[in-house]
């Protein structure tokens, strides 16, 4: 293969790596998480800890299972995995959540489908959703910020995630999606629980009850930009979903504001604004022609509506993006772009004034 | 002014400035020369010396093969030492044949036929004479260019664009030819336009040489159908279907020619090199080329006479600062690697480059991540990954579904691949295996309809037969008849 290489031209290169893509999106998700970090305290630290470190281990096995080199590992990609996983479980989860979780995404959702690049779905959006199922109880246990990062010291924070207790009810709150949801089938009115308990405001800034990556919205909007500046992502997925899922509920909104929230609380709350920018975007599992990106990202956008208002969960951005990657191979196949000298059926271009 | 913009393409780092600044020079020569007899696209040129002639600068030494071809002639005067194969100037390191020549330092030319008023001479004589001179696209495919010429005399062609582009990194030589002989560039391009009858003259030069746009412009403002046109830098902007959109707002059909859009498209040292044939009358026997590269020392631009070895080329320029990772014959982007620095300077190479590792950095290949860089950088419109893809599994059908056909192995998409896969090698491998394959179908549909060539006429001779055996039988029927009758005749007489 060496010699096939070096047979062949470019002799030039932009000197981009996987590993230095994977690189810039944990960048890019390091505000969000630190933050994230600072309201939830020491045990969201260790499940994020956790959570990344299985990861890194069971990538590291299934590469030994299939005979590849470690140094594959050096991609980032497990860790990044990790990492997006750690983001979408409550910050208390316990440890079995997350090296289960880690299983999940890893071993089924990557390398049973062959390894980096040939799966179909999200791995941390599949195992999250795996979780959520067959675990609904603890996954859906929110514990709400705390007062000051130094409330919970280490040892109470390794019996959080250890010992299997519950955590107190004084302790956990519901996100502002699930209260919504609540409220919503005990007859009450949106319009009138909104303005009590969301603010946008808050929401931006991320003083909120959620996952880890369900907290600051402006934080995470930030990082996103960042990637989008640096050429790791294009604007068609984020702008086309959080767009769509923006007009849909603006829309419902205005047909019915006592049943449906408002497109500015439905953008700013829950993981739409961590999928938009960093788990619809995965490149191996999206669409690869813009046209298609925006097929893709508007798709996500209004599944996550749909879900979010007539579905069973709260929130539905997990289902969303799976859903969508099913889709990825056909909107791949029928969304390409138009080639050089092709009208868009694919036949040649045809200029009357010259005949050929 | 209003450009129509291509897809995609790529900002590679340029390094131009490594030579840009650097005038043409001349170096001695060479004590031999390997005059290469396939420099062109086509079929190897027929030697007409022998071993031991002396031969004279500009001298016919070869004629044009059959078919597509060009004629190669004495670069200078010396001996021919011997006629033999020799290492292409191809990455495959394939063999073609050369001419050796002697040199014998004393330059002397042949007698040649300057034209004074070319413009009073009728346009077939014209097209002749570029076709005797030698001249080949000087950009890199090199095209027998008298060819191009006479194909697009039979269509209507609107605009003649000079291709001033050299959008390939580190190649400076047409820079440098468009700001000391701008005035040679126009005449040669207004040569061709009045071959092929062309309306206007669109001269097309990248915008990050402003040099070469304020001499080009200074030489046409005489000319009011010659227009130069600074265009956007982007690679590959040098490339005739990327170019023809960004100056004409046209796309040359799938499968069809620069003429089917009413365009010609000559590269900028072709015109310099048209110029001279026909007003000096010298043949295509020398060429400015860049030599350049982190591992040369001190890169120049030198015009030098074709046949001489990319050594002396290097020795030149103080010879590497470092064994070279790669020598390459073209730019960064599509030039051929060479095999060794015996490989000799060619009409169509604009670039001689002596690259180290760091340059080009090359990692082994890794799994694609489908982050589709590969599908925003393509010119045309592609899905590299799929093509890719579809070509490892040897699906070519599958891999001209997503545009192998289409491709025109520019390379932005490996440039820019994450994954450092040799995208382009895969495409070279695909088309070639697709040639093949097209070859062999025409081959056994030849076969099958030799085959049933010989079924109708066994069956037209066996009903020949047939019939002869039939008639044979009449007439012995007959004559017995006759007999019969005859006998008859005689027993009633």
């Amino acid at each position: 293969m060496t010699a096939a290489i070096a047979l062949s031209s470019p002799h030039a290169h932009d000197h981009s790596s996987v590993q230095r893509i994977m690189l810039h999106v944990c960048l890019a998700l390091t505000p969000a998480t630190v933050f994230a970090f600072i309201l939830f305290g020491l045990p969201s630290i260790l499940v994020f800890t956790l959570t990344v470190g299985s990861a890194i281990v069971w990538e590291s096995l299934c590469l030994k299972l299939m005979a590849k080199p470690q140094s594959m590992l050096m991609d980032g990609s497990a860790i990044l995995t990790g990492w997006l996983l750690a983001l979408s479980l409550p910050p208390w989860a316990p440890w079995w959540i997350c090296v289960g979780g880690g299983f999940v995404a890893l071993v089924i959702g990557k390398h049973l489908y062959g390894g980096i690049g040939q799966n179909v779905f999200n791995p941390a959006m599949l195992a999250r959703v795996a979780l959520l199922i067959s675990f609904p109880l603890p996954m859906t246990t929110w514990v709400t910020p705390l007062p000051s990062f130094f409330d919970i010291d280490f040892a109470q924070a390794f019996t959080i995630v250890f010992s299997g207790q519950s955590i107190p009810d004084a302790l956990t709150g519901a996100t502002a999606l699930g209260h919504l949801k609540t409220e919503l089938s005990t007859g009450a009115a949106a319009n009138t629980i909104l303005p009590q308990d969301f603010s946008p405001m808050a929401a931006l800034i991320g003083n909120t009850t959620g996952s880890l990556g369900e907290t600051s919205a402006l934080l995470l909007l930030l990082g996103g930009i960042w990637l989008l500046v640096m050429r790791i992502i294009s604007w068609h997925i984020p702008v086309t979903m959080l767009g769509s899922a923006f007009v849909l509920s603006t829309v419902f909104h205005w047909i019915d504001p006592s049943r449906y929230g408002f497109g500015l609380f439905h953008i700013l709350s829950g993981g739409m604004m961590l999928g938009a920018f960093f788990i619809a975007t995965d490149l191996v599992t999206s669409p690869t022609s813009q046209s298609g990106k925006i097929v893709f990202g508007t798709g996500c956008g209004a599944l996550d509506f749909v879900i979010r208002t007539w579905g069973g969960f709260p929130e539905g951005i997990g289902f969303a993006v799976l859903f969508m990657n099913a889709l990825t191979p056909l909107i791949d196949i029928y969304f390409k772009p138009r080639v050089y000298g092709r009208r868009h059926d694919g036949n040649p271009k045809r200029y009357p004034e010259n005949p050929s | 002014m209003w450009f129509s913009a291509f897809r995609g393409g790529v900002h590679p780092d340029s390094f131009k400035e490594l030579s840009s600044e650097l005038p043409i020079k001349t170096i001695p020569l060479a004590n031999e020369l390997q005059v290469s007899l396939r420099q062109h696209a086509g079929s190897e040129a027929v030697p007409i010396v022998k071993v031991g002639d002396r031969v004279l600068k500009g001298q016919l030494i070869a004629k044009a093969g059959d078919g597509l071809s060009a004629p190669v002639h004495a670069p200078t005067s010396g001996t021919v030492a011997s006629i033999q194969p020799a290492t292409a100037a191809h990455a495959s390191g394939m063999k073609n044949t050369v001419v050796v020549i002697t040199v014998d330092g004393q330059d002397e030319p042949a007698p040649s036929i300057a034209m004074m008023d070319p413009f009073t001479v009728d346009r077939q004589t014209l097209a002749a004479t570029i076709a005797q001179a030698g001249i080949v696209g000087m950009g890199g495919a090199a095209f027998p260019a008298a060819v191009k010429l006479s194909s697009a005399t039979k269509h209507h062609i609107e605009t003649l664009i000079i291709n001033g582009g050299e959008c390939e990194p580190y190649l400076t030589a047409d820079d440098r030819l468009m700001r000391e002989r701008a005035d040679t560039v126009i005449s040669g391009a207004r040569l061709i336009q009045y071959v092929v009858d062309a309306k206007r003259v669109a001269v097309a030069i990248e915008d990050n040489k402003p040099e070469a746009i304020a001499a080009m412009e200074a030489a046409a403002s005489g000319f009011a159908d010659v227009d130069i046109k600074p265009v956007p830098t982007r690679y590959p902007m040098g490339s005739a279907k990327q170019m023809i959109q960004v100056v004409t707002g046209k796309e040359v059909p799938a499968g069809g020619r620069s003429s089917d859009v009413g365009v010609l498209m000559h590269n900028a040292a072709t015109a310099y090199a048209i110029a001279r044939a026909i007003y000096k009358g010298e043949p295509l026997i020398s060429r400015i080329v860049t030599v350049s590269g982190a591992a040369i020392k001190t890169p120049q631009n030198i015009e030098a006479p074709i046949g001489t070895p990319i050594a002396h080329l290097i020795q030149h320029c103080g010879g590497t600062s470092e064994p070279p990772a790669r020598i390459i014959l073209g730019g960064p982007m599509m030039g051929m690697i060479m095999p060794n620095t015996d490989v000799t300077l060619n009409k169509g190479a604009a670039g001689v480059l002596a690259l180290t590792s760091k340059e080009f950095s090359q990692p082994s290949e890794s799994a694609c991540i489908r982050c589709a860089r590969c599908v925003d950088a393509c010119p045309m419109g592609l899905v590299p990954l799929e093509m890719a893809n579809h070509a490892r599994a040897q699906d070519f059908d599958g891999a001209d579904d997503f545009g192998l056909k289409d491709c025109i192995l520019c390379g932005s998409c490996a440039y820019v691949c994450p994954s450092h896969i040799p995208l382009v090698h895969y495409f070279q491998y695909a088309k070639g295996e697709q040639s093949l394959r097209k070859a062999s179908n025409r081959r056994s549909d030849y076969t099958r309809d030799l085959a049933e060539a010989k079924r109708l006429r066994k069956e037209r001779e066996a009903e020949a037969k047939a019939a002869a055996k039939a008639a044979k039988a009449a007439k012995r029927k007959k004559a017995a008849t006759n007999k019969a009758k005859r006998s008859v005749a005689e027993s009633e007489s």
